[in-house]
């Protein structure tokens, strides 16, 4: 299991130790800012054995959080348990940077006490931990409430606590897409799959039953390639077929293994109810028509045409192209015919934002970039342009704690195309 | 109070909702907490003492605070134990929590004062609050010290029968912890049987925890069966499963794993209840449920209809494993590597969802690469190569190494593609980018091995591009190419000259490479190119340091001289093509891999004893056979690996040439425990440490530095150093090379051995596995595991020396304390202290050994198998034999029996005879067979023995007498008697009957009788 747990800032001083097991050292401490922070060349994988010690790492911005273990231990485990931490310490306060684990320190020492013991990962749902590790001390509680405490800790429902009361039950559903295109430089589309997640944030009282069900345009191609869908697709119905998908944990597995239905009690505020994966008929609202022209070499010509592709009375709102430009830029003109186009230097792209956009309609920007003259052979890497944008649709979910329907197509999504 | 007051400014600025009282503090400390990090002055730990010692709580607490942080940046702040230890009896919990961390690490440093903190702790295991109790009985279990460890146990007891479940839950890690300091005590208090009833808790996380508890327990007790894991603690396990928290689901999943069904249908079932995990938002819980389901699979009938279900249910939540966080992507993907190669059929159909994505981290995009490749088929193989064409063109240097290479598998894979692999790989040569080109040289020289005669048009575009090539693979490759096409190319003899130039500078790689071309050339050139062979025998023999190229040239030359068409069969012999499959892992390392899917193992693609120390992870876990519908389930070599045929595995990198000196590289899984081959980009930093060792020992070997020592007697003198050089060089000629080269898992250095030693040594010879003489934790890091073999005439002491610190160790040197036969190593060696003298209980055949470097001496001890002992010439006159049986009074004699050997008389006279123990006579008697034999020892003691095998009685009888014929000089008189059989199912028994003398004054006849019997598995 995890030996012991260490938070770096990006010049290698460490934040936060804490071992766990007598099997590491305070070496390894150093052993990894050597090997891996301070490497000389940049590590090329997540995971690095240093004298038959194992280090996985992560990253959130600057700051490393490192598990560090002797034993074969589930490394998938690992990494999920370091994204869990670094939800949580978000959660309690704010952005994991230097200065908020500084200030925290107390705090994280209290938190890593608790989520992992001996190395094993104990509950970490951050619903049930405010309600016990709040820096206040918990003398002043009754009995009841502590019992109430370590059986939420331990129950079932480790996500949600008793007697939570709100006024005006809501509930809050988003459906976060993205489509992944891989296109081919002629423009033939080599593979293209949409990612969605749906993202609830419920403020409802009590212990609320809710399920969800699925309408039946939607069929979950669990048997594999053909099956289901076929079947779907002879009755001549409009299917949505969808891959696979995954639940949150609060969600009862083998209901919906055996029913279809997704039933569940809600963790309160926000939470990742499901993601889901699927392949077939995608229909891309958006096709992004790029054309660069290098004009010797400190110039360069971009023009980039957005089509919409969805029905005309849909309107997409908020929409953002981000045209990736070169590092050695020094300056860019631009044309649009809509919205409103900037550089930006710091983050080495023109932002172009369209407030609204109808469907079946075009727009275009064309911009000139000009580059400082450099001796560097490397070649620029041309990342994708990338797009962002809202489809907002009147939801067909009802209030209270019985969900129906999901129509979802596309809803908020990123397109990428490769310049 | 300001504090106060700015503290519920901000409570009342921020608005959440649900959880009003933890007004966020740690905004309100903004300004304290930090500063903490940066005080650094001098005198810091007197004035931390002082505010230790306060009165006012706030400012005791700002100085455990500081103390803590101190701590945290490495700082020692050890001496303030006391003054923090008496900070613990507070009511503040945060304070408490505090002191506690810092008594977890230093308590180990300071046992006598730690046990001042034992009274608080036992009287908070009974505070009525659940949350304090298990706090102090979390934080006792983490306190290393045996003091404590005592004071533990009735908390401890209590704890695990507590009424608030997360008490309980907290109980049962504490047991792991306990056992990790003292098992002992674990057992005594009889924590173990507290545990097993917790898994019938009625809370599920109790349960979890207690399985993850049992199962760390069981790591380290192989045999204890004390999980016990039966179909109903099964059922009670998958109760659980579908309740407790994502990490509970994973320990309980990774504990399923274990578990062998009674038979298919029970496996089914468990199946059906395991396979909704696969819909779990956290990718290890599907990973872990991967890993149950493709152990069970082994057990369903293929025809069944729901094995074909099962297949298809597993693709989607692989491929879902893509979206994740990239580094749990790279582990799916290791993980998904490992699957493709056990059931490709799963993911056939899936290739698209790996082709590289721009935002892919570099990790991501290689690992890709290799699954890219491995599911390539006759049906995707267009697209596949579209794609591997632009990465071929991207920016990172190592993808675009690796996506020229993967065409050239891709050309080797299937071969209707080559034509089109090939015409790539030139159109990338034209791109003349360096990098780009060399790989593409390398890989089409693999092409050429596999399709001979058919591509050599494109040598032409190759030689043009020859003054480009600086690296020595691609160099060899195009060595190679040119040696094996000389006669179709028309400057051969040119090109060749031109590398011959900076000889000395090239790498042996090269060398070797440029000196078989040239031999070839001559060969199929005799006439223009004498003068230029001798001048490339002459570097190679006279002015090379490396025994490699000189051993090889040396044959090269003596085959030459003596029969030039012999030199033609072996030089010019047709080779083996290379197979399809290149880096396929070796099945019975993939089938216990799989058994590992999901963590670190499966990461490294090494089995667990690989990389973990000490006893846990030794145990290699198996694949259950395929029960078909009623064969033996828990037969220990499961049919289904054996029946799917995997492609023979050939390393294709290098001509054989090339490979045999690589071949250590390879990981080898055959014998014992592997040593810990350092190849793989993880294992990148542990390269570097073993590297120092490395070239200290002088070896060529790249992997772990092995020493080859070769202690040798009076009688017998001789270095072996040069023997695994004598190996490779008789290697070298194609014709040589034996079959069982090719078998898939031939361990790098044995064979390397077996090679050399085949010449001379008869097969079948005792070969046991390598045992640790030397545990790291004995020797500040330096393992030293090894064997003692006898191998054409010449006693061996093979060692494995593994650098396990973290620093590089120098100097070394090896001595042996004196011993009864002498044993000395024959190569350079330091003079050491003595060793304390011989104890007379040990045995004879132990041999004391210190071995030196830069850091310490280490002194461990190891026994050589006597036969080791025996000389080639042991056989003796039959007449002398039977003098000297008459001769040897009876008190010389011993008796003992073989039990359980099934071999007649005649095999077994066979096997013994490879050990040097040879049969003089055998005579029949009443049904049983009589064999007489001798054997000598290297100091000239003979041993007679007489060997009585009864048809059909599976006992042995021996009878064995010894002589000392040279007892003037000999100080030590001995009688021993070994003989070693092998059973038929190739386990062998080694018997030792040997009796000892302690000090040079004894005489005749006072003996002490030790038996030893070692029982080795043959692998």
């Amino acid at each position: 299991m995890i030996g012991g747990l260490f938070i770096y800032n990006h010049k290698g001083e460490v934040l936060i130790s804490r071992v766990y097991r007598d099997d590491i050292g305070r070496n390894a401490v150093d052993a990894f800012r050597v090997n891996v922070i301070h490497a000389r060349q940049q590590v090329r994988s997540p995971v690095t054995n240093i004298a038959r010690t194992s280090f996985f790492h992560v990253k959130r911005s600057n700051i490393w959080l490192a598990a560090v273990t002797k034993q074969n231990v589930n490394a998938a485990m690992v990494f999920e348990f370091l994204y869990k931490m670094c939800d949580v310490m978000t959660a309690y306060f704010g952005k994991i940077s230097e200065e908020n684990i500084k200030n925290n320190f107390v705090l994280i020492y209290e938190l890593l006490d608790e989520i992992l013991d001996f190395g094993y990962p104990q509950n970490s749902e951050t619903g049930a931990l405010k309600t016990f590790i709040t820096q206040q001390g918990i003398k002043g509680q009754t009995k009841e409430e502590q019992s109430q405490i370590t059986s939420q800790v331990t129950g079932q429902i480790g996500w949600r606590r008793e007697g939570i009361k709100y006024r005006r039950n809501e509930l809050f559903l988003d459906v976060l897409e993205s489509v992944n295109l891989l296109m081919s430089p002629q423009g033939q589309v080599l593979s293209a799959h949409v990612s969605g997640r749906v993202v609830m944030k419920s403020y409802l009282s009590g212990m609320p039953e809710c399920k969800f069900g699925m309408n039946d345009k939607i069929v979950i191609d669990k048997q594999g390639k053909g099956g289901a869908s076929d079947d779907a697709g002879k009755s001549g119905k409009q299917s949505i077929a969808i891959d696979d998908c995954t639940f949150h944990q609060c969600v009862r597995l083998s209901k919906f293994d055996s029913e279809r239905s997704i039933s569940f009690i809600p963790p309160d505020g926000e939470y990742e109810l499901m993601r889901y994966r699927t392949t077939k008929d995608i229909i891309l609202p958006f096709r992004v028509i790029p054309l660069v022209r290098e004009v010797g070499r400190t110039k360069l010509e971009v023009k980039v045409v957005i089509k919409s592709n969805f029905k005309p009375s849909l309107l997409a709102q908020k929409i953002e192209v981000r045209i990736p430009t070169p590092l050695n830029t020094s300056g860019v003109q631009v044309i649009c015919m809509k919205g409103k186009a900037k550089y930006k230097a710091s983050e080495n792209a023109i932002v172009w934002k369209i407030k609204r956009m109808a469907g079946m309609k075009e727009s275009q920007i064309s911009a000139e970039i000009e580059l400082l003259p450099t001796n560097d052979k490397k070649k620029w890497a041309r990342p994708p342009i990338s797009m962002n944008f809202e489809v907002p649709f009147s939801p067909s979910v009802s209030k209270g704690p019985h969900l129906e329907g999901l129509g979802f197509k596309f809803n908020v999504g990123a397109h990428k195309t490769p310049l | 109070d300001t504090w106060i007051s700015t503290q519920k400014k901000i409570h009342s600025q921020l608005s959440l909702p649900v959880y009003p009282l933890q007004e966020n503090r740690q905004f309100g400390s903004k300004m304290t907490d930090s500063k903490y990090f940066t005080t650094t002055k001098k005198g810091e730990i007197f004035e931390l003492k002082a505010e230790l010692n306060s009165d006012k709580k706030e400012k005791k607490k700002e100085a455990v605070k500081k103390v803590i942080a101190s701590m945290t940046v490495g700082k020692d702040v050890s001496a303030l134990f006391p003054d923090v230890v008496n900070c613990m009896q507070t009511d503040n919990l945060e304070l408490k929590k505090l002191v506690y961390l810092y008594l977890m690490n230093y308590a180990k440093s300071q046992p006598d004062m730690a046990i001042m903190a034992v009274n608080t702790f036992v009287k908070d295991c009974e505070d009525p609050n659940p949350l304090i109790r298990a706090l102090a009985v979390r934080t006792m279990g983490c306190i290393r010290v045996d003091k404590i460890t005592e004071y533990l146990c009735e908390p401890l007891r209590k704890c695990l029968k507590d009424e608030d479940p997360y008490v309980r839950k907290t109980a049962a890690v504490c047991v792991a912890k306990l056992h990790d300091i003292n098992a002992q005590l674990v057992e005594d208090q009889g924590f173990l049987d507290t545990l097993k009833d917790l898994i019938s808790d009625s809370n599920p996380m109790v349960v979890a925890n207690a399985v993850a508890a049992l199962s760390e327990i069981a790591e380290s007790h192989p045999n204890s069966n004390l999980l016990d894991l039966n179909p109903q603690t099964i059922n009670k396990l998958l109760t659980a499963l579908n309740e407790c928290t994502e990490w509970g689901q994973i320990f309980i999943l990774d504990c399923l794993a274990n578990y062998t069904p009674r038979d298919d249908r029970e496996s089914q079932s468990i199946c059906e209840r395991v396979t909704p995990r696969l819909s779990h938002a956290n990718s290890a819980v599907v990973l872990s449920a991967v890993k149950v389901l493709m152990k069970f699979m082994e057990m369903l009938p293929k025809d069944l209809d729901y094995y074909g279900t099962l297949l298809k249910k597993l693709a989607p939540p692989l491929v879902t494993l893509l979206s994740a966080e990239p580094e749990l992507q790279y582990v799916a993907l290791r993980n998904i590597n490992l699957i493709v190669q056990r059931r490709p059929e799963i993911l056939k159909h899936e290739m698209k969802v790996f082709f590289v994505k721009y935002n892919d981290p570099i990790y991501v995009k290689l690992e890709k690469l290799d699954i890219m490749i491995r599911l390539a088929s006759q049906a995707n193989i267009a697209q596949v190569l579209a794609e591997l064409k632009e990465y071929a063109t991207e920016v990172d240097v190592d993808f675009v190494r690796k996506a020229v290479r993967a065409i050239g598998r891709c050309a080797i894979k299937v071969e209707q593609s080559a034509e089109r692999c090939v015409s790539t790989l030139l159109d990338l040569i034209q791109t003349k980018v360096n990098y780009v080109v060399q790989e593409a040289i390398v890989v089409i020289k693999d092409i050429f091995r596999k399709y001979p005669n058919k591509y050599e048009s494109v040598i032409a575009t190759l030689c043009e591009n020859l003054d480009s090539l600086d690296e020595p693979e691609a160099r060899a490759a195009m060595i190679w190419i040119v040696g094996e096409y000389a006669e179709r190319i028309d400057n051969a003899d040119e090109l060749l000259e031109s590398f011959l130039e900076g000889f000395h500078d090239e790498s042996t790689q090269v060398q070797l490479q440029l000196l078989t071309a040239i031999v070839k050339l001559f060969l199929k050139k005799p006439t223009e190119t004498q003068e230029l062979v001798q001048q490339v025998l002459s570097l190679a023999t006279q002015d090379s340091d490396n025994p490699d190229l000189r051993d090889r040239g040396y044959i090269y030359w003596r085959l030459l001289s003596t029969d030039p068409v012999a030199a033609k069969e072996v030089v010019l012999a047709e080779k083996p093509l290379i197979s399809e499959e290149t880096d396929l892992i070796e099945p019975t390392l993939l089938e216990e891999l799989i058994c590992h899917i999901g963590t670190l193992a499966s990461v490294y693609h090494k089995p667990p004893s690989a990389f973990v120390e000490g006893s846990r992870g030794v145990q290699h876990k198996r694949l259950p056979g395929s029960a078909g519908s009623g064969e033996s389930v828990e037969s220990p070599d499961p049919g289904a690996a054996a029946t799917e045929t995997p492609p023979a595995v050939i390393p294709s990198q290098g001509d054989l040439l090339g490979d045999l000196l690589n071949l250590d590289l390879t990981p080898t899984t055959t014998t014992g425990p592997p040593p810990p081959t350092t190849s793989g980009m993880q294992m990148g930093a542990m390269d570097l440490l073993s590297g120092g060792l490395d070239s200290l020992v002088g070896l060529l070997h790249q992997g772990p530095p092995s020493l080859s020592a070769s202690p040798s007697t009076t009688t017998l003198g001789g270095d072996i150093g040069g023997n695994p050089a004598m190996g490779a060089a008789f290697g070298a000629a194609p014709a040589t090379m034996p079959a069982s080269f090719n078998a898939p898992g031939s361990g790098g250095l044995d064979d390397l051995f077996d090679l050399g030693g085949g010449v001379g040594m008869p097969m079948g010879a005792l070969n046991p596995p390598k045992a640790v003489w030397l545990p790291a934790m004995k020797a500040k890091g330096l393992e030293i595991s090894g064997v003692f073999v006898r191998r054409a005439g010449v006693i061996q002491m093979e060692m494995t020396l593994t650098n396990k610190a973290m620093s590089v160790m120098t100097d070394f040197a090896i001595q042996f304390n004196r011993n009864s036969f002498g044993l000395a190593p024959a190569g350079p060696l330091q003079i050491l202290t003595p060793l304390s003298p011989n104890q007379s209980i040990e045995p004879l055949n132990n041999l004391q050994v210190a071995v030196k470097n830069n850091i310490d001496v280490f002194y461990f001890s190891c026994q050589y198998p006597i036969s080791m002992l025996f000389v080639e010439d042991g056989k003796m006159e039959r007449q002398v034999f039977l003098a000297t049986w008459k001769d040897i009074p009876n008190d010389n004699e011993s008796q003992f029996q073989i039990k359980d050997c099934h071999l007649n008389s005649d095999a077994a006279s066979n096997k013994l005879q490879s050990s040097n123990i040879f049969t003089i006579a055998k005579r029949t008697v009443e049904g049983q067979d009589m064999l007489y034999q001798s054997m000598k020892l290297t100091n000239g003691i003979w041993v007679l023995a007489e060997l009585r095998v009864q048809a059909g009685n599976p006992n042995y009888t021996v009878s064995s007498v010894a002589l000392a014929v040279r007892s003037l000089l000999c100080c030590v008189l001995l009688l021993t008697s070994c003989i070693s059989v092998y059973f038929e199912d190739q386990h062998f028994v080694l018997i030792h009957n040997q009796s000892c003398l302690n000090s040079p004054t004894f005489i005749l006849g006072r003996w002490k009788y030790l038996m030893v019997i070692q029982v080795y598995r043959k692998h």
